[in-house]
């Protein structure tokens, strides 16, 4: 984990791979705050607690998303209201579509995409999306930048030794983001025999030739969850954003003390949430798939 | 018959989708009018869910938070990615948008944006966009559920996030917009639709009991009228029953 998360360095462009707070690539985004990283842009295309913690630890300067807080029950973000209303983070704004055409522009290597979404907003000026003239009928159409990350941090259900990757459940933008980023770094709630991905080789989402640094951590998103394996913790939600409502950001800075700086290791990291919730949150996932 | 502001909401909203149709469901009351109609009225009616869902069976007592977890995707019949999701939008296969909204001016445009003149200095940042911008962008048929207060009916949206009808006439054709555009919008004091040539906002119906005093007195703009203006049928007992059903622990009913 150390050693795939050394590849992300101050100022790049990294995109964070799941949605909200669905296979969310927690064991790396807490390495990548371990690590001490300045200057990133952070892209996902809905942003939840990962942004808030890369904010108020001074890792971003911008963030690129379609939409940015914990979840309807939470309300709007504070943490975002006070780092983007202060100008310390910059959040650039673009349509889900349109964010996720231009992770697809870079997969597919062409420089643009043209798209019927977005026309007429006012997010075309923030982003600089332009539109172009059909060379066929002369219609008008937007056109989005294809958007190629540095770096892609990606949490998968299981990988072989070879970095071959399938996915349960939504896949997200994950197959996209991992052809767009120019180096992708996963991990894995299992590594299993080569012989398994051959046996189900219509289950893999990006082939290994793709991938650049593959680490095996179970729970790997958690307390974000994992299509199947494990639900999302609402409960440590309700208690983080308690936190925050009480103190702002100064909660965040004592959770990240207590949950990324302190301890070594993931394994460690779990243990402050215990057996018993991973055994919980992995009864309440059998219930819905 | 008592109901809360988000019950009436939900009946009135559930009401508005026909059977054998596809509808782009936001979270919280949108996707409860869904599901609603599903049970009620329209079985064969197929909820899309931005999170790359078709089609799921919502679980009573197990309402999605998001648009993208588990309890969005149960019972699913496809999970074929966001991007591609939207892209059924963009080739015509969504009959309705379902959503909901911050700000609403005359002309249907919603802001979830920000407030205040400058994007990049807001005085309030709100969540942003997610999907709603694709939506209302993309989808035949836009139906807006909200509370009907005068801070969110504004002559003017600070932002526009999701396109309505724009600066009205033909301005969303203009724009590139091919289809679509807000056909109703469903309040908690009535029905609101828009002038098919200016693409202004009109009183269509009032809820049982509601005024057009009352309405024009929570609207920070001039509504025009149709004629006649309807009366809604207030929302029934069995409407209710299986509202609350589904949303036992009244996390968005509330």
């Amino acid at each position: 984990m150390e050693d795939a998360a050394t590849r992300v360095k101050d100022g790049d462009v990294i995109a964070a791979g799941g949605c909200l707070f669905s296979r969310t690539p927690m064991a790396l985004v807490r390495e990548v705050l371990r690590q001490r990283r300045r200057g990133l842009t952070l892209v996902r295309n809905l942003m939840c607690t990962e942004g808030e913690f890369m904010m108020v630890a001074g890792a971003v300067e911008r963030v690129i998303t379609a939409w940015m807080s914990i979840g309807l029950p939470w309300g709007v973000s504070k943490i975002m209201r006070e780092y983007v209303e202060g100008a310390k983070v910059a959040l650039e704004e673009w349509s889900h579509l349109a964010l996720g055409l231009r992770f697809r522009a870079a997969a597919m290597g062409v420089p643009f995409l043209p798209t019927l979404t977005m026309l007429g907003s006012d997010l075309v000026a923030v982003g600089g999306m332009k539109t172009v003239q059909d060379p066929f009928t002369g219609q008008t159409l937007g056109a989005v930048p294809a958007l190629f990350p540095d770096v892609a941090l990606l949490h998968v259900h299981r990988a072989d030794r070879f970095g071959n990757c399938q996915i349960d459940g939504y896949p997200h933008m994950d197959a996209d983001i991992a052809r767009a980023a120019a180096t992708v770094l996963v991990t894995a709630e299992e590594i299993v025999p080569e012989e398994e991905i051959r046996r189900h080789p219509d289950r893999t989402i990006f082939p290994g030739f793709l991938v650049d640094a593959l680490a095996l951590v179970p729970f790997g998103s958690f307390p974000h969850e994992c299509y199947g394996l494990y639900e999302a913790d609402f409960d440590h939600f309700e208690s983080y954003t308690a936190a925050i409502n009480a103190q702002g950001s100064r909660a965040v800075i004592e959770y990240l003390d207590r949950y990324v700086y302190a301890p070594a290791g993931f394994v460690d990291y779990l243990d402050l949430f215990g057996p018993d919730r991973l055994r919980r949150q992995h009864a309440l996932a059998r219930e819905l798939t | 018959m008592t109901f809360s502001p988000a019950e009436l909401l939900a009946v009135m909203g559930s009401r508005q989708l026909k059977n054998d149709t596809t509808v782009f469901a936001g979270v919280g009351v949108p996707l409860l009018a869904a599901a609603l109609a599903q049970q009620r009225h329209a079985p064969r009616l197929t909820m899309v869910i931005e999170g790359g869902i078709i089609g799921p069976r919502i679980k009573p007592g197990r309402l999605p938070i998001s648009t993208n977890e588990m309890r969005a995707a149960h019972r699913a019949q496809m999970l074929p990615g966001i991007t591609d999701t939207f892209l059924f939008a963009q080739r015509g296969f969504l009959d309705y948008g379902f959503m909901g909204g911050a700000q609403i001016d005359q002309y249907g445009n919603i802001n979830t944006s920000v407030l205040g003149a400058d994007y990049w200095h807001p005085k309030v940042r709100l969540p942003g966009t997610g999907g709603a911008n694709d939506i209302a962008s993309l989808c035949k048929e836009v139906i807006i559920l909200t509370a009907h207060e005068k801070r969110r009916f504004v002559p003017r949206v600070d932002f526009v996030t999701s396109p309505g009808w724009l600066e009205g006439n033909g301005s969303r054709d203009k724009a590139g917009l091919m289809f679509g555009g807000v056909s109703r919008v469903v309040t908690t004091l009535g029905i609101f639709g828009f002038d098919p040539g200016t693409r202004r906002m009109r009183v269509e119906a009032l809820h049982h009991e509601v005024t057009l005093e009352t309405v024009r007195a929570n609207t920070g703009f001039e509504l025009l009228t149709a004629d006649p203006v309807g009366i809604t049928a207030p929302p029934t007992a069995d409407e209710l029953d299986m509202l609350r059903a589904l949303d036992p622990d009244r996390r968005f009913l509330s």
